[in-house]
């Protein structure tokens, strides 16, 4: 509970994962305000899980998030335009897996 | 009023032994509920907004089952909105104003703390509704209690003018304290029937819980021995219920036919 006098007007901000089903990705939920993590879960259980939305929430100060820019566009994303071979589905399933399945 | 002369029969006693459960929830439910849209913050509007609409919901399934039981064709609604303060029972602890935000949840954690070890027995009791309706509801006082507890904790052990001002919040709700455990014939009627339960078999783990919390917080415990207040489940009331009732009802009996249709 160390951090818990740090913020003395406003609560951090602190985003919101929920996980829908085990096994399945958490998914970001949404963002709120508490004042220690503690109280940032008990908080996320009432903003967003409220109408059985999960079986697990993550929560983490948006702070600690490093996000890429607009500007990183370009050189982040752009060069995976041509290369369609890097998805699963470019290449054709050979007839004997197919009847496996 | 008239004295004992007419035996308490099982069917009353029941009857008399949800109401007072039904009644605490509705009332401090409703209490809780003039936090809506004056929360500290937005989540902590809608983390009180939550626990009171879990303590009316809590209250709705028992009042209907009130209903069942007293089959005089009334419905959950007649219990909330057409009964006068001296035929609530709930307890004092329910009904004190809101005060500042410390107050209410140092009730709330008063009140959640005795609920918890209440319901933990009263799950056990021997009628199949009455006891999955307990089981039910024990989830969310689960919550309730934990919510309660770590904002006692952050406020106790917060700045200094949280830190006095919860303190005070405890002190003054002290003397509603020594009802939780008041027992009498309804009480005793129920045990008998496998259904009640005996309070003091679990005051000390009720009183430890919240002895270790206020420690932990680093607040003084007031003293267990000192004057409780009494009456509720006998239906005497503070000035505040009234007050309370005429907001809460003063609707309902202006429409007393109006359907949510």
């Amino acid at each position: 509970m160390s951090d818990k006098n740090e913020h003395k007007d406003n609560w951090p901000l602190w985003e919101v994962f929920t996980q829908p089903k085990s096994g399945k990705p958490h998914e970001h939920a949404g963002s709120l305000h508490a004042s220690d993590k503690e109280m940032a879960l008990q908080n996320a259980r009432d903003t967003y899980a409220r109408r059985n939305e999960g079986v697990s929430i993550w929560v983490v100060e948006s702070k600690h998030i490093t996000a890429s820019t607009p500007d990183d566009m370009g050189p982040f994303f752009d060069p995976a335009n041509d290369k369609p071979y890097r998805h699963p589905q470019f290449y054709s399933v050979p007839r004997a897996v197919k009847k496996r399945s | 009023m008239s004295t004992a002369t007419k035996e308490l029969t099982t069917k009353e006693a029941f009857l008399k032994y949800i109401l007072r459960l039904a009644d605490d929830r509705l009332i401090l439910g409703q209490r809780n509920a003039e936090w809506c849209g004056h929360g500290p913050q937005l989540e902590e509007d809608l983390a009180l907004a939550n626990i009171s609409l879990d303590l009316i919901g809590h209250a709705t399934a028992l009042y209907e089952y009130a209903a069942e039981i007293e089959d005089e064709g009334h419905d959950e609604d007649y219990f909330a909105y057409f009964r006068d303060d001296r035929d609530f029972t709930n307890l004092q602890l329910c009904e004190l104003p809101k005060g500042d935000f410390g107050f209410t949840i140092a009730r709330q954690f008063l009140f959640s703390a005795f609920s918890y070890f209440q319901y933990e027995k009263l799950k056990e009791a021997d009628d199949e509704q009455f006891s999955g309706m307990i089981n039910k509801h024990l989830k969310e006082i689960k919550y309730h209690l934990r919510h309660s507890r770590e904002w006692v904790l952050r406020l106790g052990d917060g700045t200094e003018e949280s830190h006095e001002r919860i303190q005070e919040s405890f002190d003054e709700l002290w003397m509603y304290l020594g009802e939780l455990f008041y027992m009498d014939e309804v009480d005793e009627l129920m045990i008998k029937e496998g259904i009640g339960i005996d309070s003091s078999t679990f005051k000390d783990d009720v009183k430890k819980l919240i002895d270790d919390t206020l420690i932990e917080a680093t607040l003084n415990v007031p003293d267990w021995d000192q004057f409780m207040m009494s009456g509720s489940r006998k239906g005497i009331h503070t000035e505040h219920l009234g007050h309370l009732l005429a907001q809460m009802q003063f609707l309902r009996r202006s429409h007393p036919k109006a359907e949510w249709k």
